[in-house]
């Protein structure tokens, strides 16, 4: 050990290490500022307004489909609204489905079937090779080529049609039973869990396990059929009908969100395939001998051994997975899906404030993929290896 | 490490944001690097388009090579940069341009506004609709219930709201698309029952994307009006006197019957009129007073032409698009194109 040498202040290791931070710190405000400044002094040169305010003016535009009212006479806030709904409603179906395509394409190619596993290596390699972008031009111009005019649709029965203007079905009309129903199975949930528990309990005191899975459906779904029926039953549905160009009525699904559903579904899916393979494989072949050895089921083996250790090997890599379909719905615009990004991008060009339109789609994607890794991170931190 | 690159990533933007700011005037700009960058059309038959040689040709096109022979004697000193319907304002703004010639609607928010203003009107257009024939529609108004396939990023949208709501076409529904060539393809394969845009965007479509011209019609109403024409960025008084009066000349040298084909005989022409026009009077240059050489009007009709001649070649009866001047005749003609006098 060397006593430390008595020398000039900025020969110390610790002072320099703040004097670059200060001088770090330094230079990245003055480039934010400079930055800024510029943008400011621009905007004012050139006499271009800018501001927010836009957001509360009348928009005049058209979207095709939303999930709430839309009428043009509404405002660019409200539209700025409808995008982030239609952001929102292909990413969290489109995460759901990938998911589960994605699982069953990964267990697939593990499958000693020989059959089986190539076409899931088929699968997998052609849509992870191919840019998105492309896989969604080329869907819809495929939706555009393959389905029947609207005139001629086809029709599967019940009120459902499928045309070139997308998939038509029947609605319910909804009345108070439809709401007592829903209300009292949402009440049926809670109740199911509570009864999984004390089934738990019971198993861990006495080691008999009591029967789960038809006592959890029947308190699923008995009441609710009970209340149904006793409100009588109403069951009247609003059907499409035809009209001069096509048929109108009833509930609808444009080719345009079936296009970006099924093209961020296959993309998505491919990688999640990988994910959920590598999962499984990182799991050593003695864990599922060591179950056998202790006579569990195959069932019992995949669910209580090999997935809880899977999970945490595929959890992290799946978060970032979630995250890439979120934002390459970005993508929906070139089918005609008005997203948010879609939708901004009109706002920008009807009312040229460029850099608030873009603010404000990144306030999106930034909200909903942090709000995805919170919960994602959440969920792994509880599927963790618990250290004692 | 990754901190440096933020920091480095914040210095360029820093310095690319001040790039324009810092600029002169953008005249001095275009002359400095001797050619004019124009904004235009990715590809509208008639307006802008590029065959396969990538030679552009349009009436938009036209109108920058006449600018260019204004102010460098030399027509081909234009670099022509395809711009979206979306990306077209920012790009003008933005200083990645300096003429804006994209078949744009003159408007009050765009003139007052977004930072640009127009200089004069090359096209007077409305905006209407095409229907495939089968469907037996004879009129807009008959749209109620029908898709109707629009490009986004336009007054098209805006006026086509307008329109159905004037008319009480609720059950009428807009698919907006991003760029003209997928709202066009998906127009032609059936996903809308009608598409509109401004009419002469229509026969242009028709004549260049349709399998069979003759499946479709184009309905008899036009429901706005679309005088379109070139524009560049506010703060420039020297370049928007030119590219007005670029446009004047045009007009004007159709109206003294001066064309392509004979502009070098008119050169010896009694006519006071012609003379000033084509600077062959030293003691009256017109060219000077806006800082442009004495035969820039001889040199735009010698290249270019004047405004009939890019009117007949780019989308006159003789062209795939077959339209007739109409509004853009001449007024003395019947029309609505007029120029201030040379002088």
């Amino acid at each position: 050990m060397r006593a430390p040498a008595a020398g000039a202040w900025w020969n110390d290791r610790r002072v320099r290490a703040i004097l670059y931070q200060i001088v770090f710190l330094a230079a990245l405000v003055f480039g934010v500022w400079l930055l800024v400044d510029n943008t400011i002094v621009n905007l004012r040169e050139r006499g271009l307004r800018s501001g927010f305010d836009f957001l509360r003016s009348r928009s005049g535009i058209p979207i095709s489909e939303s999930i709430i009212d839309w009428d043009p006479d509404d405002t660019f806030g409200r539209a700025y609204l409808v995008g982030i709904l239609n952001t929102l409603r292909v990413g969290a179906i489109g995460i759901v489905l990938a998911t589960i395509l994605g699982t069953i394409v990964g267990i697939a190619r593990l499958s000693s079937n020989w059959l089986v596993s190539k076409l899931a290596s088929v699968y997998v390699e052609s849509f992870r090779n191919v840019p998105l972008l492309l896989q969604l031009i080329f869907l819809y111009a495929l939706v555009g080529a393959v389905l029947p005019e609207q005139l001629n649709p086809i029709v599967f029965g019940g009120g459902f049609f499928l045309s070139k203007s997308g998939l038509m079905f029947p609605l319910l009309k909804l009345e108070t039973a439809h709401y007592v129903a829903a209300g009292v199975f949402l009440a049926s949930i809670a109740a199911t869990v509570i009864y999984n528990r004390w089934a738990k309990r019971r198993q861990d005191a006495t080691g008999v396990s009591p029967p789960r899975l038809f006592p959890s459906l029947g308190i699923l779904i008995l009441p609710a059929l009970l209340a149904f029926l006793a409100f009588g039953a109403p069951a009247e549905f609003d059907a499409a009908t035809k009209t001069r160009f096509r048929f109108i009525g009833g509930g609808s699904i444009g080719p345009e969100f079936l296009t970006v559903l099924v093209g961020l579904v296959l993309y998505t899916a491919s990688f999640i395939a990988e994910i959920v393979r590598s999962g499984i494989l990182a799991v050593s072949y003695g864990q599922t001998e060591a179950a056998a050895a202790l006579g569990l089921t195959r069932g019992r083996t995949l669910r209580l051994v090999l997935l809880p250790q899977a999970l945490r090997v595929i959890i992290p890599p799946m978060t970032s997975q979630y995250l890439n379909l979120v934002k390459n719905s970005s993508l929906a615009l070139v089918a005609g899906y008005p997203d948010v990004v879609a939708i901004e991008m009109m706002t920008m060009n009807q009312t040229s404030r460029a850099l608030e339109a873009v603010l404000l789609i990144m306030a999106v994607y930034l909200t909903i993929s942090l709000s995805i890794s919170l919960a994602m991170n959440l969920y792994n931190k509880r599927i963790a290896l618990k250290e004692r | 490490m990754k901190k440096l690159a933020i920091a480095a990533a914040t210095a360029v933007a820093a310095v690319l944001a001040a790039g324009p700011a810092l600029a002169g005037k953008d005249l001095d700009t275009i002359k400095k690097r001797g050619s004019l960058i124009c904004g235009v059309n990715t590809g509208l038959a008639g307006f802008s388009i590029a065959d396969s040689q990538g030679r552009w040709t349009g009436i938009d096109v036209d109108v920058c090579r006449a600018i260019a022979a204004a102010i460098f004697g030399d027509a081909n000193k234009v670099q022509f940069k395809p711009t979206s319907a979306q990306q077209r304002f920012t790009a003008l703004q933005s200083g990645e341009i300096d003429v804006l010639s994209r078949n744009t609607t003159w408007t009050l928010t765009r003139d007052s506004a977004q930072g640009m203003v127009f200089t004069g009107i090359t096209f007077y257009d409305g905006q209407g609709f095409m229907v495939p024939k089968k469907l037996g529609v004879k009129s807009a108004k008959e749209l109620d219930g029908a898709e109707i396939c629009v490009q986004s990023g336009t007054t098209t949208e805006l006026n086509l709201t307008d329109f159905l709501k004037a008319n009480k076409l609720s059950k009428a529904k807009a698919i907006v698309f991003e760029k003209i060539e997928e709202a066009v393809a998906a127009f032609f394969s059936g996903r809308c029952q009608a598409y509109t845009t401004d009419a002469s965007g229509l026969a242009s479509t028709r004549s260049k994307d349709a399998k069979n011209p003759d499946d479709y019609v184009i309905l008899p109403e036009l429901i706005s009006k679309e005088p379109l024409g070139p524009s560049i960025r506010r703060g420039d008084e020297d370049l928007f006197a030119i590219v007005k009066w670029v446009l004047f000349a045009m007009v004007e040298a159709e109206e003294y019957g001066v064309d392509r084909a004979n502009v070098d005989q008119m050169k010896s022409s009694p006519n006071p009129g012609i003379k000033r026009l084509l600077g062959v009077d030293e003691k009256n240059d017109m060219g000077k007073l806006l800082g442009l050489k004495a035969d820039w009007a001889y040199q735009i009709v010698k290249q270019v032409g004047n405004y009939g001649d890019i009117y007949e070649r780019s989308v006159g009866p003789k062209t795939p698009l077959k339209l007739e001047r109409g509004l853009n005749a001449l007024w003395s003609k019947g029309g609505l194109q007029y120029a201030p006098p040379v002088r």
